[in-house]
């Protein structure tokens, strides 16, 4: 049966023009000045030069903050979730079930509800550390868990560990060599995935910064947009871009198959 | 020893095999379950820590329960928006190939737009139906109209807003669904002598019903506990939960507030997941028609 082609082009080109349009939106705001209509790239070269520090300064500390505490959470989500992923394939079939629901509740717990029972807590937190917006991490972890996840699950199902770790404990290797020089090294992409949607999570959560009033990118971002919008404008599209970016990277690593 | 391990050893090595995963089960418990624990439990404690049902009934009374409404509206007419145009979306890109240009691309921007937008969402459509919006402006020349200027906090520019993260998401979780959808059965159709609408209205639309249905329930749920677009919106008033959870974190100066936030909080906890367990029923369901 021959299928007609236009209503599928006229649909995705209507969508996608709604979902560029706003962005599109996004960057004349940022070029032009509102009250006398002219374009100038004012905006964007503050951005980059790092003029107007006393107006712009809560978002480069927001920039720095974010990046930091990105890292950090993507070290802490590798480090508890990659091993015990491993572990309860090998060894402890009967927990998979019970760590993949508890990987995946994030996704049904409200970051808003997460936060109100996150108070107390960090409350401890900042009271026997400090109260500087690097612990934001340790709640980071959990929201970016869900994501990360499902992209090592689906690159530790393309691999037959039992065979890859038998093989290596069959000529010696100790656990640590198995999961480091020889499982890790098949994870290349899962992990990178997991790590890049990490980091978009990471860069783009605003509700627990904001509760919790550390200073992020995103809490930057609205600080600054009192000040100066045009420049929270050019902001948000470069993060928007940015966490396009990362995604499309991810896509293209994910799909490309090692030739064997 | 024998081969099969006595009751005893079994235990044993249950518990050994389990061990290395207890960073990962002891990270949880303190960030994600010990919250959820104060949470539920502070809803149902007063001062003293006896049990009481005062923050709950709180729930109940008619401020509250207008917002929780207005939360629930908000939510079920863009999860609507979302799961209709979304869901169209889905069918037309899952027609094309899995590999090509357009759909990389399409899915890595409503990835980025629905889940990692938040602020960024609300600035992009201030940009477009704000005081100097584009649209605004498009508007006014050629048109004549004007937008009013609180649009965007009102509760119809909200439903507008929400469908810029809504619409994204459907396309994303409902993929794999269209996806499923196979070219023998439309062929197996025609064979048989059904039409193009007779293969809509009695094979694909059947098919797809139930996860169609599981895919506005996520989108409500997604909906119901969005903060951050909202938040960049709206500063004065409390219109949905998560702004009434704010004001009551907020408070300082009343303690009783903690447990209002609490309450606030165990009732959205009530909402999604009982709204997600029908989500995850359905999910079981259509699982069959997805190889």
């Amino acid at each position: 049966m021959k299928k007609r082609v236009w209503p599928r082009v006229v649909i995705l080109t209507l969508v996608g023009l709604f979902l560029a349009y706003p962005l599109y939106a996004l960057f004349e705001f940022s070029i032009r000045f509102p009250l006398t209509g002219k374009y100038s790239g004012d905006a964007w070269v503050k951005l980059f030069t790092g003029g107007d520090q006393s107006r712009l300064a809560p978002l480069y500390t927001g920039i720095v903050n974010s990046l930091l505490i990105a890292a950090v959470t993507v070290a802490i989500m590798l480090v508890i979730l990659v091993p015990t992923m491993i572990w309860t394939r090998l060894k402890a079939p009967h927990l998979s079930r019970a760590v993949e629901f508890f990987a995946l509740l994030p996704l049904t717990l409200p970051a808003i509800v997460l936060v109100v029972g996150l108070v107390p807590i960090y409350r401890v937190i900042s009271t026997t550390f400090s109260t500087d917006a690097i612990w934001l991490c340790f709640a980071y972890v959990i929201l970016v868990l869900p994501f990360s996840y499902r992209a090592i699950d689906s690159g530790l199902s393309a691999i037959d560990l039992p065979t890859l770790a038998t093989a290596a404990r069959s000529m010696g290797a100790s656990w640590w060599t198995v999961v480091v020089r020889v499982i890790l090294p098949n994870l290349r992409t899962a992990v990178a995935s997991a790590s890049f949607i990490s980091i978009a999570v990471v860069l783009g959560e605003f509700t627990i910064a904001k509760m919790l009033a550390r200073e992020t990118l995103q809490t930057g971002v609205m600080l600054v947009n009192q000040a100066a919008p045009q420049v929270a404008a050019a902001v948000s599209l470069l993060s928007l871009l940015f966490g396009v970016v990362l995604l499309v990277g991810i896509s293209f690593i994910t799909n490309r198959r090692p030739s064997r | 020893m024998a081969d099969l391990p006595t009751p005893v050893a079994r235990v044993v090595r249950f518990f050994r095999d389990g061990a290395a995963t207890l960073p990962f089960f002891a990270y949880l418990s303190v960030f994600l379950l010990l919250p959820t624990v104060i949470v539920i439990v502070g809803a149902f404690r007063d001062k003293n820590g006896l049990f009481t049902l005062e923050p709950m009934s709180r729930l109940l009374t008619p401020a509250t329960a207008q917002i929780f409404l207005t939360t629930a509206w908000l939510s079920i007419a863009s999860a609507a928006i979302g799961a209709i145009v979304g869901g169209a979306a889905a069918y037309a890109l899952s027609t094309t190939g899995v590999d090509s240009v357009t759909r990389r691309c399409y899915t890595a921007v409503c990835s980025v737009l629905a889940q990692f937008g938040g602020v960024m969402l609300a600035f992009s459509f201030i940009a477009v139906l704000g005081k100097n919006g584009n649209f605004t402006r498009l508007l006014a020349d050629v048109f004549h109209t004007a937008i009013p200027g609180d649009f965007l906090a009102s509760v119809p520019g909200l439903i507008v807003v929400y469908s810029y993260f809504q619409i994204p998401l459907m396309v994303i979780v409902f993929l794999p669904a269209a996806d499923g959808l196979r070219q023998e059965w439309r062929d197996a159709t025609a064979n048989l002598g059904g039409s193009g609408l007779v293969y809509w209205t009695r094979v694909a639309l059947p098919i797809l019903a139930p996860s169609f249905l599981g895919c506005f329930l996520l989108l409500f749920a997604n909906a119901f506990s969005a903060y951050a677009t909202a938040a960049a919106l709206i500063s004065q008033r409390t219109i949905i939960v998560p702004m009434a959870i704010e004001g009551a974190i907020r408070n300082e100066n009343n303690t009783g507030m903690d447990a209002y936030a609490q309450a606030l909080a165990t009732g959205m906890i009530v909402v999604v997941s009982v709204v997600m367990a029908g989500y995850a029923l359905i999910q079981r369901r259509t699982a069959r028609w997805s190889r």
